[in-house]
């Protein structure tokens, strides 16, 4: 269905038509805890996922530890300390402060809920972490308890916005019931996650970046996209992309030498390097049996691939791989304006993966705890925005009569005026072209000015043909939206990348190897046919004194 | 990837083809009232997320680890091997397994914060 730019919306063209005070697109732990904000403060809500709410997206299939510190100043300071100079120094303490105290609030509210944490031997509740399936499992029932409408297998493409360019809803497809729906809305929460380019990352293929393009075409910019090279150990046949157990292994060639200084936590960039040009191994046999049993317990999921496929994975080496997660755990994604979640459109809130995480861990995560600490708090911060907005907004207008609204989408579906070619875009090549651009250690691992620019090159006119081309058919929409997204992602991935010319958090420049002091600020980039890129002053630290002169000489970590 | 759906132990819920993010699975013409196993019919867009294999109340279905590729394992080699389920059960899911929800041992395994 061809939308000519700016056309208004007509409701007989959508097969489902809704009107809400709250849309939240996106249905992992920053939907759901959204969903659950919004409607428990009585807004009326409406939830649309791609997949399924309750196991769609990287946390459902995947587990994950939490960031859930007790509030005793020692450890609070000393949990904000750890992950400091990890960051390079670009987190801010307020928000730190903040998503420790929602985090703990949150989890103490899953407590209460059922869901069913572990004791120690002392009898004590440890909860520190939770298993994907059980956790969101439920979440989806709180969902819906709440009183939440939740849209299953229904993605959205693009969001709507009204005259005076605020967001009003959006339109996507009923991937199973057929045809399309069209929701409109006082205001939008994006929590579609991050993207990880279809790497088959554990969970991670539903997220391809979809928010991050819908809201960019609204208006909305981003941050830290520099940070967006998270690769993840896994074996070399499979999905699961879990590292905590890594800690215990210990990698070599295939004729059974050690690698030196190969491991997964510092030591991953040699991992990465060697399997360039040859196969790596692991096994975890620096775990001591007693601890097996436990290994099992903590992660069974991280077991599948190995009792499926008949290897002992303490006691028999199985090839590994680096699987790109991007910005699922990386940092980098939409900028929020305020505390309350907003992006820098009015309507439009982003929550979870979906957002920039620099505020509380700057520019590295990986190894968990801090993405789930931030998806249950943004979520929930993002819920209350929204649904204030709705009220504020009163009965004016959902555009019936009163307001025009119009479809916001580019790139896939709708003719621009620029003398289309004719052809519609080939999700599956523009898919592995970007592919091509992203995946490689030796691009995005290993970045260098030389790689950065001539991967632009070619993703821009990607991005010129994908912008030029005819819409895509009805059935075809939804995977070019989201090559789309994945090719919009990675040109803002690059050109941030390019932009910091130091190494710092997870952003790695073989021609630029050390940090400098100079670039302790943040980056914010947008644009969609011309992408552009500008700094912003880093929060101000809490102890100037302990400067990055450390951290300025030293080759990065990990 | 999804390898298969046994079609003696599935009973047509339709389950999956609810919960899988992917959309991999079709339902058949007969759905549950005639217990008809739905099909895999997007087989290469299975991401390797074992979630049908959690949510399937009849441990009816059997997801290979191999990410990329088709093995073409049979029913009677996943039965043979006790794989049927056993997700399920790891993550006590199943009514005999029921402590497995609480066993997570992951606060032993992080470092003290
Ligand atoms: C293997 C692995 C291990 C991890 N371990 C940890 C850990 O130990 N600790 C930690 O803190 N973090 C961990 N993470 C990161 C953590 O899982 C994420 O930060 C978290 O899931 C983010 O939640 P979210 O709700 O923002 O996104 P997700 O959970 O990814 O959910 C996004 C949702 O948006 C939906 N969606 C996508 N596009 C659209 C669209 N167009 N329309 C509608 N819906 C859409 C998806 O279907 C999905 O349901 C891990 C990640 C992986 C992959
Ligand atoms: S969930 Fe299991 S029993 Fe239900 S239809 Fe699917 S395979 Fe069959
Ligand atoms: S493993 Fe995951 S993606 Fe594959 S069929 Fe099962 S639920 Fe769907």
């Amino acid at each position: 269905m061809a939308n000519v730019p700016g056309a208004p919306v007509s409701s007989s063209a959508a097969s489902l038509d809704l009107e809400t005070d709250v849309l939240i697109l996106g249905g992992g732990p920053a939907g759901t805890w959204a969903a659950i904000a919004a409607a428990t403060g009585g807004a009326r809500t409406i939830l649309a996922d791609k997949g399924f709410c309750g196991t769609s997206g990287a946390t459902a299939a995947s587990g994950t530890t939490l960031w859930y510190v007790d509030p005793d100043p020692a450890k609070r300071a000393a949990a904000k300390a750890s992950r400091e100079g990890l960051g390079g120094h670009l987190a801010d303490h307020g928000w730190m402060d903040r998503v420790l105290d929602r985090t703990h609030a949150a989890v103490g509210q899953l407590a209460d809920w059922g869901y069913p944490f572990p004791r120690d031997a002392d009898g004590r509740e440890r909860r520190v972490s939770v298993q994907g399936p059980e956790y969101m499992r439920l979440m989806r029932r709180r969902v819906k308890q709440a009183g939440v409408t939740i849209l299953d297998h229904c993605p959205a493409l693009e969001l709507l916005v009204d005259d005076s360019g605020a967001v009003a809803g959006a339109v996507g497809l009923q991937r199973q019931k057929g045809g399309r729906w069209t929701v409109r809305a006082k205001a939008v929460v994006i929590a579609t996650g991050g993207c990880a380019f279809l790497s088959k990352a554990l969970g991670c293929n539903v997220l391809t970046g979809d928010g991050l393009l819908m809201a960019a075409e609204a208006g909305a910019d981003l941050s830290g996209m520099e940070f967006s090279n998270a690769y993840a150990i896994a074996p070399a046949f499979g999905s699961v992309t879990k590292t905590l157990l890594y800690q215990w292994a210990s990698f070599t060639r295939a004729d059974g030498e050690a690698i030196p200084g190969a491991a997964s936590k510092g030591g991953r960039s040699v991992i990465a390097r060697v399997l360039t040009t040859e196969p790596v191994y692991a096994r975890l046999d620096r775990a001591e049996p007693e601890l097996w049993a436990a290994m099992r317990q903590a992660q069974p999921n991280f077991f599948l691939p190995f009792d499926r496929a008949g290897i002992d994975p303490f006691t028999q080496r199985f090839p590994v791989t680096l699987r790109l997660e991007g910005t699922v755990r990386g940092t980098g994604g939409l900028r929020l304006v305020d505390g309350t979640c907003a992006t820098a459109v009015p309507g439009l809130f982003a929550a979870g993966d979906a957002a920039t995480r620099e505020p509380i861990c700057g520019g590295f995560t990986g190894g968990g705890s801090h993405n789930a600490a931030w998806a249950m708090s943004t979520g929930h911060w993002a819920g209350l925005g929204a649904a204030d907005h709705a009220r504020a907004l009163g009965v004016r207008a959902l555009g019936n009569g009163t307001r025009t609204l119009r479809r916001a989408g580019g790139a896939g579906l709708q003719d621009r005026p620029r003398g289309g070619h004719g052809a519609a875009v080939d999700a599956g090549t523009l898919t592995r072209a970007v592919q091509a651009e992203v995946f490689p250690y030796d691009l995005n691992y290993f970045r260098t000015e030389e790689g950065l620019t001539g991967s632009l090159g070619r993703l821009d006119r990607l991005w010129a043909d994908a912008a030029g081309a005819m819409p895509a058919s009805a059935d075809t929409v939804l995977r070019v939206r989201e090559a789309a997204a994945m090719l919009a992602t990675a040109r803002w991935m690059y050109r941030s990348a390019l932009a910091r010319t130091e190494s710092r958090g997870m952003h790695r420049r073989i021609d630029h190897a050390a940090l400098d002091p100079a670039q302790r600020h943040l980056l914010t980039v947008g644009g969609l046919d011309e992408v552009h890129v500008s700094t912003r002053p880093a929060p101000v630290r809490a102890d100037p004194v302990r400067l990055d002169r450390a951290e300025a000489g030293r080759e990065l970590a990990a | 990837m999804i390898e298969l759906i046994s079609p003696t132990r599935c009973t047509g819920c339709n389950i999956c083809v609810s919960v899988c993010p992917m959309d991999v699975f079709q339902p058949t013409g007969g759905g549950r009232a005639e217990g008809a196993a739905p099909v895999i019919a997007r087989q290469s867009d299975c991401q390797t997320c074992f979630l049908c294999e959690a949510h399937c109340p009849d441990d009816a279905l059997y997801v290979a680890p191999d990410a990329e590729t088709v093995t073409g394992i049979t029913e009677e080699a996943v039965a043979a091997a006790g794989l049927f389920g056993s997700y399920r059960r790891a993550i006590g899911w199943t009514a005999a397994h029921r402590e497995n929800r609480s066993a997570d041992q992951t606060f032993r395994l992080l470092a003290p914060h």
